[in-house]
């Protein structure tokens, strides 16, 4: 149902927009978080799932982004083009969801690619079906976010469904796109450490999976729900205890990933 | 003829092993360098950690440093002029200290130099609970007139108001100038013999000369050089080091290079005493002895160790006043290390591991400054250990070795914070800088300062219209410029001849050759805010609001506007336009000794005492609030992280900033990111692409606000917690407090 009424909704935004406009959030620079060395991250809007935890819930609807076109984007991430490259680093499509917008994304994939850059895709997987080869063949890495391997958590946690990201991240690793799992522990949604085992036994069994990000959660996204005029769900949900972090850590090591 | 026999034998023993030639006959140390350094290209594996001797010393020295937190200084000789040789030897510890020497007879005892400036003597003193000492007074008040006497002389009212109002502050008309960097390298490599030898030599050549005004300054500037050489050689005599002759070890080389750096800090109170570029000069020698079973690595490092402690205990009075602006107790020993050589080969030895080193070995701390000489092209395992060292530590700075070498060579060090110079060959008169925000405000109100109402410029007229007109505004500034920089350089010129006359350096320029390449270093202020400025006038709409007087006293903003440090040309071209069109307007005046002009982009940490004494601006900033630092996006108004701020920056000409332009960077750790074990190829990436895109100079904080709110509150807990504010570190704890929130208020990049 909830899957449903999700996916119509990603329909009814994606609906006959042609692929050189897009709607974006914001640009920025980042430097070993969304992907190696420092990156040109473009946040595009709209995101099909409606994550608790959230730190952008101001790339949730694609119609309060700007419309920017691909020439637009590559024209600003040129200006970094020379930067990126010697910096060891390159161009992260993240938001939003960006397979939500899967043909101006794959547009951008494919210019960045064309200059030279690394590209990486940050998804949540919910859209995995509408990535096409052609898009997953521009992109160098993807950032998988697999936010509960725990089916009813995950619905809970997203409003979505988790086996579009299962499918996704096999799909990955039949076609070798190297990808990195990024895993944000909640106290008391994520931290359940069967479910855990249970998603690092499944990542055990994908070549193409060269590591796992254990995420401590954060509040930094807390004022602009005030902005927003929205409740943060998990306002009162404590961040990790470093420890807990470890020990999530070690599960993912224990069964042969690099977990960091 | 004996002598020189003597000196040649005694250099034979000295020299042996050495190759090359040129560098025998005539003083140049930097083909010595060249013919005998060898790249090191490992990794960090060789370092050895402190002795315990080095501990031992250490601890007698950081012992002291809580009392003198205290009281501001630990102890004065209140009656003794410092000179070369005026004080007793002194000793941490006797037994154990491996390279001797300080300032006084006993560690962190400072002394007067009344030759800058009685008042900023008596003041100091007063600061701190001392009584001038009478006969002191009488003598400097009475009979021997002070390099600030001189310049008061000499000012016209045009400066004094200029000065008072803060349009141009930090000029050294009362205290040392600094920024002269003695090649204190050629003690260690001739011994002082051979260096008295080769100046009688300069002074003959202009026997034949007619005595003009400037051959006899010259003649009498070289016999006093020859003069402090001969008191050097004094000096270290008492402490049982005979460097008359060229040092013969790796211990007499690092002995000997500090006594003619101490004999500098002796007689000199300047701003920025610099050391230079040492590091790769004695891995020369460290390297002979390791070799020939002399040393092993942990003396090679003790040895380093023990100089870098000597460094970090170099003291100046100074009133409290000179602290608050400079922040905390700062002498600028820059060391410049690494860089690449003329030849391609890296000048990265063991020995620029081993300086960093100390960073570990003796915990973090502001001095020396160790500065880092950039490039690309440095071998990687060293770049690696930089950047983590800048990652546990705060202390490093790092400035583009290939911006710089095409102007200054391979052989350049930078003096003070980014002050490029090509050791023993050019100098410097430091000229502080000018406050370009104001200047903009001038141009408003017509020359009336807006936080008091009076003319300080010529009169001309003030914008009248309710919004600002980019074009009616960018002429006014244009005129406003002409006239600061005027009042500038003139100024500028009866400081620094003044300061030649009534406390010249002595030993510092024997340690250059004759003749040598003066740079007039001028300086702006304010260039993020006066940038915004001109943006939001561009950009958006700025309504003046103004009082009874019609003084513009308030900016109202209408819109947005594109702010520098976004990589947005339409903000950057403004800043970059007036760094070019301000360096045009100072080179239109003649300089004193015919100085080649430069200016940098700098405020050390000045940038919030101009704040506080510049009202309003146009780009929404209120009064009193403190400016950015150096060349730096004013505070939270970069937004898109660290690559866009830095490369605004880059945008500033080096060629129109030659002094220098500087970029302080505040990143969290987890801001250069996730995986710490990751982070030092992360900031080696940012630090390449920064330079490779023609940035010059990045100060490197890793450090996260939280961090400093907790060091604020709880001092006690943070005594080593050291940062890079504007060219040179300080001891946070030491920060005013105004300056404290300051630095909190800096951007910090992060990540979400």
């Amino acid at each position: 149902m909830k899957e449903t009424r999700a996916a119509q909704a990603a329909a009814h935004e994606t609906a006959a927009r042609p692929a050189a406009v897009g709607r974006i959030h914001s640009w920025d620079l980042s430097t070993g978080v969304d992907g190696p060395g420092t990156r040109f991250v473009l946040f595009v809007s709209g995101c099909p799932l409606r994550c608790l935890y959230c730190a952008n819930p101001d790339t949730w609807h694609m119609r309060d982004g700007r419309p920017a076109t691909v020439d637009e984007v590559m024209a600003r991430i040129d200006k970094y083009r020379n930067f990126l490259s010697t910096a060891g680093g390159g161009v992260t499509v993240t938001g939003g969801e960006p397979l939500l917008q899967p043909a101006f994304t794959a547009a951008v994939l494919r210019r960045c690619k064309e200059a030279g850059l690394h590209t990486a895709l940050d998804t949540s997987g919910f859209l995995g079906a509408r990535a096409t080869d052609s898009l997953l063949a521009d992109t160098d890495l993807v950032l998988l976010d697999v936010k509960s391997f725990d089916l009813a958590t995950y619905r809970r946690l997203t409003g979505g469904e988790l086996a579009p990201t299962l499918n996704f991240a096999t799909r990955l690793n039949r076609l070798g796109v190297r990808t990195w799992i990024r895993y944000v522990l909640v106290p008391g949604w994520t931290d359940d450490l069967r479910a855990i085992d249970g998603l690092a036994r499944f990542l055990s069994g994908l070549g193409a999976v060269d590591r796992v990000d254990v995420l401590p959660f954060h509040k930094l996204g807390a004022a602009k729900y005030e902005a927003l005029g929205l409740p943060f769900p998990l306002r009162d949900t404590p961040a990790p205890a470093p420890e807990l972090v470890q020990q999530v850590r070690e599960q993912f090591l224990a069964r042969g990933l690099s977990a960091y | 003829m004996t002598a020189t026999a003597a000196i040649g034998s005694r250099a034979a023993e000295a020299w042996r092993g050495f190759a090359g030639g040129r560098w025998r006959e005539h003083v140049d140390v930097r083909d010595f360098i060249q013919a005998n350094y060898i790249p090191y290209t490992g990794d960090a594996a060789f370092l050895t950690g402190p002795t315990d001797r080095t501990r031992t010393v250490w601890e007698k020295v950081r012992a002291l440093f809580p009392e003198e937190r205290r009281r501001g200084v630990l102890d004065v000789d209140t009656a003794t002029p410092s000179t070369i040789t005026s004080h007793a030897p002194g000793y941490i510890d006797r037994e154990r200290e491996l390279i001797v020497g300080l300032q006084t007879d006993a560690p962190l005892k400072r002394a007067i130099m009344p030759n800058g400036g009685l008042r900023m003597v008596e003041n100091s003193l007063r600061a701190y609970g001392y009584e001038a000492d009478p006969f002191v007074t009488k003598v400097f008040g009475t009979y021997r007139k002070t390099h600030n006497d001189g310049v008061f002389d000499a000012y016209t009212p045009a400066m004094r108001a200029a000065r008072r109002v803060g349009i141009i502050t930090g000029l050294p008309d009362a205290y040392g100038r600094g920024r002269i960097i003695g090649d204190y390298r050629r003690v260690a490599l001739y011994g002082t013999d051979r260096l008295i030898d080769a100046k009688r030599a300069e002074r003959a050549l202009l026997d034949a000369e007619p005595s003009t005004e400037h051959v006899i300054r010259d003649r009498e500037e070289l016999a006093e050089q020859i003069r402090a050489l001969g008191e050097l050689t004094r000096m270290a005599a008492a402490y049982g080091c005979d460097v008359s002759r060229p040092a013969a070890t790796a211990h007499e080389a690092v002995q000997w290079l500090y006594l003619g750096y101490l004999a500098a800090v002796k007689e000199q109170n300047g701003a920025a005493m610099s050391l230079g570029r040492t590091s790769t000069f004695l891995d020369v020698y460290l390297r002979r002895d390791l070799d020939d079973g002399v040393i092993d690595e942990s003396r090679a490092q003790e040895l380093v160790d023990d100089f870098v402690i000597k460094l970090r205990i170099v003291r100046f009075l100074r009133t409290p006043e000179y602290d608050a602006l400079f922040s905390g107790d700062p002498t600028w020993v820059t060391e410049s290390i690494g860089g690449i050589g003329e030849d391609g080969r890296p000048l990265v030895t063991r020995t620029s591991f081993r300086f960093l080193q100390t960073l570990y070995n003796l915990g973090p701390a502001p001095e020396p400054n160790l500065t880092v000489l950039w490039s690309p092209r440095l071998p990687a395992a060293f770049k690696e250990f930089c950047a983590r060292v800048s990652i546990d530590t705060s202390a490093v700075q790092y400035e583009s070795d290939e911006l710089t070498r095409p102007y200054t060579g391979d052989d350049t060090a930078i003096a003070c914070c980014v002050s490029a110079m090509a050791v023993g060959r050019q100098m410097q008169f430091f000229g502080a800088r000018v406050n370009l925000a104001k200047a903009l405000l001038y141009a408003v109100n017509g020359g009336r300062d807006e936080m008091t109402g009076e003319q300080i410029t010529p009169a001309m007229p003030a914008l009248t219209g309710e919004y600002l007109d980019y074009e009616e505004l960018a002429a006014a500034y244009d005129q406003v410029l002409e006239w600061l920089a005027a009042t500038y350089v003139n100024a500028l010129d009866v400081i620094h001849y003044m300061h030649d006359k009534y406390a010249y350096e002595r030993i510092e320029m024997a340690l250059h050759d004759h003749p040598v390449h003066r740079f007039m270093a001028c300086g702006i202020a304010g260039l993020s805010v006066a940038a915004d400025s001109l943006s939001a006038v561009k950009h958006a709409r700025v309504k003046v609001i103004r009082d009874t007087t019609g003084l513009a006293v308030d900016y109202r903003t209408e819109g947005d506007y594109p702010a520098y440090g976004n990589n947005d040309d339409r903000a950057d071209a403004l800043a970059a336009g007036l760094v070019e069109s301000f360096m045009a307007k100072v080179r239109k005046h003649p300089t004193y000794r015919d100085a080649e002009h430069t200016q940098s982009v700098l405020t050390i940490t000045s940038n919030v005492v101009y704040g506080r004494h510049t009202g309003n601006t146009p780009d929404g900033r209120r009064s009193g609030q403190p400016f950015a630092p150096g060349a730096n996006p004013m505070n939270g108004r970069d937004r898109h992280g660290v690559a866009a701020s830095a490369l605004s920056v880059a945008k500033l000409p080096y060629e129109q900033a030659r002094d220098g332009i500087s970029l302080t960077t505040t990143i969290t750790p987890e801001g250069l990111g996730h995986v710490p074990g990751e982070r030092p190829a992360n900031l080696v990436g940012i630090l390449d692409a920064y330079m490779a895109s023609g940035g010059f100079h990045m100060n490197v904080n890793v450090l996260d606000r939280a961090t400093l709110e907790d060091a604020m509150e709880n001092p006690e807990r943070y005594p080593e917690l050291t940062i890079r504010v504007s060219g040179y570190a300080v001891n946070f704890v030491r920060l005013t407090r105004e300056q404290q929130l300051d630095v909190i208020s800096r951007t910090f990049h992060g990540s979400l």
